[in-house]
């Protein structure tokens, strides 16, 4: 295995297979590594994949991808002990093609997208774990495998080995990643007839919904639970920061096991088979924790460059968008005869700034520590919230006027006048 | 369904015996120098257990391989911590 590559991808997760298809259907020779037995087996996701993103590099996708079903509707929930205060947006609008969104099973997924990554003509060899990179000077120029003899050389190495990312920190390219700086996810995947989810969940064949959640499932940590339909199944998962997770000594396992129990939840799982229990980091630093991600002969994408929009639950099409972003560069350089220097590979930083990935997590950029200084809006909103809805309806013969009084004197018995302005104003700040 | 072995069994896994890919690099320092043993609390799959006489001992065959141990001993970094050799390691059937 001592040949030379134009490009070695290092993962086949969305980011990796967008890069890597990017780089070979323009003509670079491309090898991929994967340390899973088949692309998708190490790689975990909700998992909802967002049509746009894939569209720009696989514009015919819809015709053989593995996709189960499109959502049609929206639902926000805030959940207090045994109730929820929801919102919901269906629309006809989402239903018709081709679709915005879809659910998709990510062992799957990610198989279709690396056997569409090798139809182009890249080499993709899996079951195979990158150990470090191999350098010269201060430029990467190929990596060592886990196989006998596993050396392989590369003009350019993207590293899209996915949150944790060991390369970037054995190298020196990224720094540890901080307990506040990234979310566990634990999920459960539950099946059920298709035409119980169909009826359970108000919707056609292959229409699907997503339910989003936060409130008290998460115990009073900075996080969020969702349940999505697949064609049969459910999938159902909760995640906290894993600061507030170590220091509130709730175990993963017993958050998805309460919130499996709660009362709205339940009866959406009844009946179903368990067939997997998995978990995942996720990248949640936002603008600020984005580390320098490209340098001579490498550059990093997806979840290894903590690419996620915590507020949009975004990070697939963020994946796609920075590989296929990446792979661009590198086509880029090549066709005007310039070499893959750190100075001209920032050319990638600069390509990301203009687009919405860059746009998107700098609009955001205080989320993080907004959330984290203010978890009020996890605990003490969904309580009042949900109590302000029973207190005016229920019907037990007090009037409108003094339920209102009550529900404003509660408010400001648990935050104080000044606390709800200002808890106002950060909140518009934070989105702003 | 509420202990985690029972969930962990639904998974698939192909374990390389006798060479597991986490390792607690000094066993004293969880012992006595770490209190808080965050390993023990905040690993999905419930890896490590804390013995009686404050040890903490890991068992990597249903590791979901999530990185959560690693991060979260932040205070003294003794998690030695590599992905398992290619085609080792849990299996997603869906992910």
């Amino acid at each position: 295995m001592s040949e030379q590559f134009d490009v070695i991808v290092v993962g086949a997760g969305p980011a990796g297979n967008a890069a890597a298809y990017t780089a070979a259907k323009a003509g670079m020779k491309v090898l991929q590594i994967e340390r899973g037995e088949s692309p998708g087996s190490k790689n975990v996701q909700g998992a909802i994949l967002y049509s746009d993103a894939l569209e720009k590099i696989i514009p015919d996708f819809r015709d053989d991808a593995p996709l189960e079903r499109h959502l049609i509707e929206q639902r926000m929930w805030m959940l207090d002990d045994d109730s929820y205060v929801g919102s919901t947006y269906r629309s006809q609008a989402f239903n018709s093609p081709p679709y915005n969104r879809y659910t998709i099973i990510r062992a799957q997924f990610d198989r279709w997208f690396s056997k569409r990554v090798q139809d182009v003509g890249a080499l993709t060899i899996c079951e195979t774990t990158v150990l470090g990179l191999h350098m010269d000077g201060d430029r990467v120029v190929g990596v060592k495998t886990d196989r006998v003899g596993g050396s392989v050389y590369a003009d350019a190495v993207i590293l899209a080995d996915g949150v944790n990312s060991l390369l970037a920190k054995k190298a020196g390219f990224h720094a540890e990643l901080q307990p506040r700086d990234v979310a566990l996810a634990v999920k459960e995947i539950h099946f059920m007839p298709d035409t119980t989810i169909e009826s359970r969940f108000n919707v056609g064949p292959q229409e699907g919904v997503a339910i989003e959640m936060a409130g008290k499932i998460t115990q009073g940590m900075v996080g969020t639970g969702f349940l999505y339909t697949n064609a049969e199944s459910l999938t159902i998962g909760v995640g906290c920061l894993l600061s507030d997770l170590r220091a509130q000594k709730i175990t993963p396992h017993q958050l998805i096991e309460n919130m499996k129990e709660h009362p709205a939840i339940r009866p959406l799982l009844e009946g179903g088979e368990m067939k997997e229990y998995c978990a995942h980091l996720i990248p949640e630093g936002g603008y600020n924790a984005i580390p320098t991600i490209s340098g001579a002969g490498w550059l990093m994408v997806g979840d290894a460059g903590m690419f996620v929009n915590s507020v949009h639950r975004e990070g697939s099409n963020l994946a796609m968008t920075t590989g296929r972003i990446a792979a661009e560069t590198l086509i880029e350089l090549r066709a005007a005869g310039q070499d893959f220097t750190a100075a001209n590979l920032a050319r990638y930083r600069s390509k990301l700034d203009d687009s919405f990935v860059m746009k998107d997590l700098k609009k955001y950029r205080g989320m993080p520590g907004f959330l984290e200084k203010n978890p009020q809006f996890f605990t003490q909103y969904p309580e009042l919230i949900n109590r302000a809805a029973h207190t005016m309806l229920l019907v037990d013969g007090a009037d409108k006027k003094t339920k209102e009084r009550d529900i404003r004197q509660h408010f400001i018995r648990k935050r104080s006048r000044r606390g709800l302005i200002g808890d106002a104003f950060k909140f518009w700040r934070a989105f702003e | 369904m509420n202990k985690v072995e029972e969930k962990l069994f639904q998974n698939r896994y192909r374990v390389d015996a006798g060479r597991p890919h986490i390792q607690i690099a000094n066993a004293d320092v969880c012992q006595i120098k770490c209190e808080s043993k965050p390993c023990v609390v905040c690993c999905p799959a419930s890896c490590y257990t804390k013995e009686g006489d404050g040890q903490v001992t890991l068992i990597t065959d249903g590791c979901l391989e999530c990185g959560t141990c690693r991060v979260v001993c932040s205070e003294h970094r003794n998690v030695l911590w590599e992905y398992p050799r290619g085609g080792y390691g849990i299996l997603f059937k869906f992910g």
